[in-house]
């Protein structure tokens, strides 16, 4: 049987960020991509956080093939017979250096490829891994020695399972369990085309800036969820995301695709896309339980990184897992490379991985926001808030026939209407530990 | 927009077997809320007129939802072989 001394399963973001990282410290490190090239199979909706990473490998980032650094921030709450939108411009998304960049998979994984190649590590695409290998020796549950490639078997001293969200290969291994549609979500996008000027018309930017845009309420039918729009360089990124459970509990009634037509049809949205040209449609599966649902991090011989280990967070208004993935990269490629040089690869040797991710920002943010997957399973939320927020508004504007209410009795009243019920103020005693 | 209008702009490289299978003695027995068509963003799932469901695998996503939605294991589910399936020129 072959052998290296590293085996990354899967070319994403949290797999070359490993390779990366082992490549760099010395190690020999081999990555299996099933895709045409580091990727293909790959979605974001998407934004990456790039702050927090800025000490993780910080040679890396100033050439990174970004697509737009975010300058605005805009999110469209969407009433039943009403829209409105905020749109938030703040210095410090810009001072200095961005904070967050929209980008392409496609692009960006290919780059970082190739900077996992530059420091020494083989990757290889068009490889499909079958199956994780354990020791049979030592019972069913042995250590993770390898893999299995179609014919091939290749042996490693730590395996790195980076095979993204579904945990297809972990979970036949029994290292974790497998999806539930109530703790994911679908997130299906369109890449419409637009000219850069326009783009940057429509989004109030500068030349190079970007948007992002975030919608909720009644466009998911009222289910959690809700859409988005990045802006890239030369396209943006329209969809939706929603949580599958309440989809699938939907059925017969209508289909998630159809969500997505409705969806451009908003009077505020149409505009936005007008002119533009569809040029590719995907979807990706999205974890949403938060950090009760993250499985064990490791054990004898194999690391679990990025979206196999459920390391994602949608708390309403940012959402990450980018950032989490390479971030969980690095510190499995520094666990694992001291675990290696010590001669020590057993769970004991790499428990480093978990310890490191603890102190950083990757599981303290999911710890923090351990209250959010509950919260978010609130109906209210996607139908109520906004279409209240649209109908006090729109009070506030109108001028009708009859003598008006003073501003702050309507107020006053809508607060008392659509704030203050036993349901909504339970609500605000949910959001204290949020 | 008509699904299969997106889905020809994206670049499929086809294999002969499919990765989807469908256990139609499950479907028929034990489903009745048809998770499967209700969730494939790419609408590949169908009820044919002799209530079988059936599953036009070549414009998949490969997202999943199917298979994590499906509480009655009809479905056989894998990924591809390397090479094939849809391979992503931006997302």
């Amino acid at each position: 049987m072959e052998r290296v001394e590293c085996i990354v399963v899967g070319g994403g973001l949290a797999g070359l960020s490993a390779a990366y990282g082992l490549a760099a410290a010395g190690r020999e490190v081999m990555v299996l991509e099933r895709g045409d090239y580091p990727g293909a199979k790959n979605v974001t909706g998407g934004r990456l956080y790039l702050e927090p990473l800025r000490s993780i490998y910080p040679e890396l980032w100033d050439d990174a093939p970004f697509e737009r650094p975010v300058a605005r921030e805009f999110v469209s709450m969407i009433g039943d017979r009403a829209e409105t939108t905020l749109e938030l411009a703040s210095r410090s998304f810009l001072e200095e250096r961005p904070q967050s960049y929209t980008v392409l998979r496609a692009r960006l994984d290919q780059w970082l490829a190739e900077r996992a190649m530059d420091k020494g590590a083989m990757v290889l695409p068009n490889m499909k891994v079958d199956a994780l290998l354990r020791d049979q020796a030592s019972g069913a549950f042995g250590r993770v020695v390898g893999i299995r490639a179609g014919e091939d078997e290749i042996a490693a001293d730590v395996v790195v399972v980076a095979e993204g969200v579904l945990g297809l290969l972990s979970s036949n291994a029994g290292l974790r369990s497998k999806p539930e549609a109530i703790h994911h979500a679908l997130g299906f996008k369109e890449v419409i085309e637009l000219a850069p000027q326009v783009i940057e018309d429509r989004w109030h930017l500068n030349p190079g800036e970007g948007a992002a845009q975030l919608f909720m309420g009644a466009l998911t039918r009222n289910l959690m969820g809700g859409g988005f729009v990045y802006t890239n360089k030369e396209s943006i990124s329209f969809g939706l995301v929603i949580g599958m459970d309440q989809l699938r509990s939907h059925g017969g009634q209508f289909q998630s695709w159809q969500l997505l037509d409705e969806f451009k049809q908003l009077p505020c949205v149409r505009p936005l896309l007008a002119g533009g040209t569809v040029v590719e449609y995907s979807a990706h599966s999205i974890a949403e339980g938060g950090i009760t649902q993250v499985p064990k991090l490791f054990g004898d011989g194999y690391l679990l990184v990025g979206d196999t280990a459920g390391l994602s967070l949608n708390a309403l208004l940012t959402v990450r897992g980018m950032d989490f993935a390479i971030a969980s990269g690095y510190y499995a490629a520094q666990a694992a490379a001291e675990a290696i040089k010590r001669g020590d690869t057993s769970a004991a040797g790499l428990s480093g991985y978990e310890t490191r991710l603890r102190r950083s920002f990757v599981l303290r943010d999911l710890e923090t926001s351990k209250a959010i997957p509950q919260l978010m399973q609130n109906p209210r939320l996607f139908s109520h808030y906004p279409d209240a927020v649209c109908r006090l508004l729109t009070d506030l504007y109108t001028v009708g026939p009859d003598p008006a209410r003073t501003i702050s009795g309507r107020i006053l009243r809508a607060v008392r209407r659509d704030f203050l019920s036993t349901a909504t103020l339970k609500d605000l005693w949910s959001m204290r530990k949020v | 927009m008509k699904v299969d209008t997106k889905l020809a702009q994206n670049l499929f490289k086809l294999d002969k077997e499919p990765h989807i299978t469908i256990d139609q003695q499950v479907c028929a027995t034990v489903c009745f809320n048809r998770a499967c068509i209700a969730v494939c963003p790419a609408d590949l799932y169908e009820l044919t007129d002799r209530e079988q469901v059936v599953v036009n695998w070549e414009g998949c996503l490969e997202c999943g939802a199917c298979m994590i939605c499906c509480d009655h294991g009809a479905l056989t589910w894998t990924y591809p072989r390397g090479g094939f399936g849809v391979q992503y020129r931006s997302s």
